[in-house]
């Protein structure tokens, strides 16, 4: 059930993240990372963090994305024009190059963690409640908390001040 | 066919996280609307966030759930602030297209 | 494998019940708002109209599904499915009552039981947005485009002192799951005052106060009037499900009176105490079966009075019914399943019925007014809620 389940929604983030990039309208590129960011939501439910599962759909999926369907759709962003001129430097190497980045991230997973090393288990998580997200965040991550609030407020200025209207 | 293993070893997350990096990258790379550059970047962090959860299972602890928690928060952060400079530079330039944002002065 | 089949019993049961209830609660806003408005409402199909639902399904069913050359076909079929399956989503976490014990079988009357029932409700509502505002948008039309930036702007802002609401009971009873939260108000205070979250001593005035902005931003969230901009018809034609027609208007009209139900579920269990009864146990049995015996023998003797032009089949057969149903809340077994279930559906269908009230007494909202009053006042009263709560929690102890 566990190899299904992460079969399933690995290949469908891995396939959303494709369309995502690939897609030349904005508005299709966001509804496809929505699908990514769902989909990781349920990778972190195999792992065990039910907490960060909800915030991932609440904060991401359902605020963050929620912002910039919103602004694709306030500007009417249309697609992007195609290109004049493409290079043929660019098309012949761009796309092994980026094979060769995914293989050597891989490459190097593989070498510093090895396989079979952990076998996740939905059952064995062992932490991953909000009990113990929010005893952790009070305790040992108490002054990090903190900042990030602090950095929260000053990107709320930030945002108020660059959208008010000039005077 | 291999029989299918009994569960999903550690590393396939990892390799999962590092698929969606690169895409990450490299759709940061060829797209050129400002927008979808910033959310190839949402991208990016999320792929992390996944390799953070996946090192935290190994560990059994919640540390990684936090780092994820505050990479959260910063993004929402920087998707507000980062929104709303995009909104202004379409109100001076009218154009959400990274090649055309091309003159330090208007 | 027993789990597995208890587990399909109740999935099949659940929605059967739920799709079933969405159906008639339409029925029953267009007798209410009918009558608030001294109406008779639908009365033709069926007796009272009762049928009415039926043949609505079979008309949206049959209808031609028109789709317009102008839009954004992928992102205008699946817009109303994202928007429909992301509400009903949230019924699987919420409980309608304890632990009971059918055939032997102990389960709990609840599909799942989460440790973060609460937020997947709340992601729920928080992903409904995006089948709203891609309907705007692909619909490729202004008014469209209108209403789907508006609900997505309402949404984000409502969501905020919504989210703050549920906070606040959320540290009083100390847990996100609903189960958890129910349980936390399952006792009486002195003796005789229900632990509701609304009457919880020494937090209830707080309480109230965040039940009332939980109840606003409820509306707001759902668009329901007096916030219903996103599908102003006066303004927008239909806002976003302008271009919408059959089978996918419907999916629409189902979200919405589904995410109603969701929400008023939520309310209940937060701030109402679920099915914990408002009577201490021996008294608290007997009032539905009072209620119950007493309304159908209204019905049975309106029905049968030939002074009252009443019809005089349907009404008194219903009235045998209800005196079953209320005589059922006595027979030993069913008793167990039947009476938490009551005090549940009571309040629950108080706040639905709420909904339609103020859904036929208010007037709309003016769209500045709207944003003015999600962040100028519900934001910081709930915060200041918030701030009072948390203060008490630490004075007092948990």
């Amino acid at each position: 059930m566990d190899t299904l389940l992460f079969a399933l929604f690995a290949g469908i983030a891995i396939l959303s993240a494709v369309v995502m990039i690939m897609q030349r309208h904005p508005v299709s590129s966001a509804l496809a990372l929505v699908g990514v960011m769902g989909s990781l939501a349920i990778l972190y439910l195999l792992l065990g963090a039910t907490f960060i599962a909800a915030a991932q759909l609440i904060v991401y999926a359902g605020a963050i994305m929620v912002l910039f369907l919103f602004v694709i759709m306030l500007l009417n962003a249309g697609a992007e024009p195609k290109p004049l001129r493409q290079s043929f430097l660019a098309r012949a190497l761009g796309f092994p190059l980026g094979i060769a980045l995914i293989a050597i991230l891989g490459f190097l997973i593989q070498r510093t963690v090895p396989p079979d090393s952990v076998v996740v288990r939905f059952a064995d998580a062992k932490a991953g409640s909000p009990q113990d997200i929010g005893r952790a965040l009070f305790t040992q991550y108490l002054l990090p908390f903190e900042v990030t609030s602090v950095l929260v407020l000053i990107a709320i200025l930030g945002a108020v001040v660059l959208a008010r209207k000039e005077t | 066919m291999p029989p299918a293993p009994p569960a999903v070893p550690l590393t396939a997350y990892l390799i999962v996280s590092a698929i969606l990096f690169s895409l990450g990258a490299i759709g940061f790379v060829i797209r050129k609307n400002v927008i979808t550059m910033f959310m190839c970047i949402e991208l990016m962090l999320n792929a992390i966030n996944l390799s953070f959860v996946a090192f935290s299972y190994k560990h059994g602890t919640v540390d990684g759930h936090l780092f994820t928690f505050f990479v959260m928060v910063v993004a929402a952060a920087e998707a507000a602030v980062g929104l709303a400079i995009i909104l202004t530079v379409y109100k001076n330039r009218n154009t959400l297209m990274a090649d055309d944002i091309d003159s330090l002065k208007l | 494998m027993n789990f597995y089949l208890v587990t399909m019993i109740k999935l099949g049961l659940v929605a059967f019940v739920f799709l079933t209830a969405l159906a008639y609660l339409q029925w029953i806003e267009r007798k209410v708002i009918a009558h608030v408005q001294l109406r008779v409402g639908p009365n033709r199909v069926g007796p009272h109209g009762l049928l009415q639902p039926l043949t609505d399904t079979i008309k949206l069913l049959t209808k031609e599904d028109l789709l317009p050359g102008h839009v954004n076909k992928f992102f205008y079929f699946i817009a109303p499915i994202l928007s429909v399956s992301c509400a009903l989503v949230g019924i699987s976490v919420i409980p309608f009552g304890p632990k009971i014990n059918v055939f032997g079988v102990e389960t709990y009357m609840q599909l799942t039981d989460l440790n973060i029932g609460v937020l997947v409700l709340l992601a729920a509502s928080g992903l409904g947005v995006y089948g709203v505002a891609l309907a705007g948008w692909a619909s490729n039309n202004k008014y469209s485009l209108l209403g789907g930036l508006r609900a997505s702007a309402q949404m984000i802002s409502y969501e905020l002192p919504l989210s703050l609401a549920i906070a606040i009971p959320l540290l009083v009873y100390n847990s996100l799951s609903m189960r958890e939260i129910v349980e936390a108000q399952n006792r009486f205070q002195f003796g005789f005052i229900p632990a509701w979250g609304i009457f919880q001593f020494p937090y209830a005035p707080f309480l109230f106060i965040a039940f009332i902005i939980f109840l606003i931003g409820a509306f707001a969230e759902t668009n329901r009037i007096p916030f219903d901009l996103p599908e102003a018809e006066n303004e927008l034609v239909a806002g976003f499900h302008t271009e919408y027609a059959s089978m996918k208007f419907a999916a629409f009209f189902m979200a919405e009176y589904a995410n109603m139900v969701n929400i008023c579920c939520l309310a209940t269990h937060l701030f109402l105490g679920g099915w914990v009864p408002l009577f201490p146990a021996p008294y608290s049995d007997f009032v539905p079966v009072a209620l119950f015996v007493a309304s159908g023998a209204m019905m049975i003797f309106h029905g049968l009075n030939p002074r009252i032009k009443m019809d005089g089949y349907t009404l008194p057969a219903f009235g045998v019914v209800f005196i079953g149903l209320g005589l059922a809340h006595m027979a030993p077994v069913l008793k167990d399943i039947l009476v938490p279930l009551f005090w549940f559906l009571a309040k629950a269908g108080f706040l639905l019925f709420l909904y339609i009230w103020v859904r036929a007494t208010l007037p709309r909202f003016r769209y500045d007014q709207l944003m003015d009053f999600a962040w100028i006042q519900m934001f910081p009263a709930s915060l200041a809620c918030l701030f009072a709560v948390g203060f008490i929690v630490a004075w007092w102890g948990l």
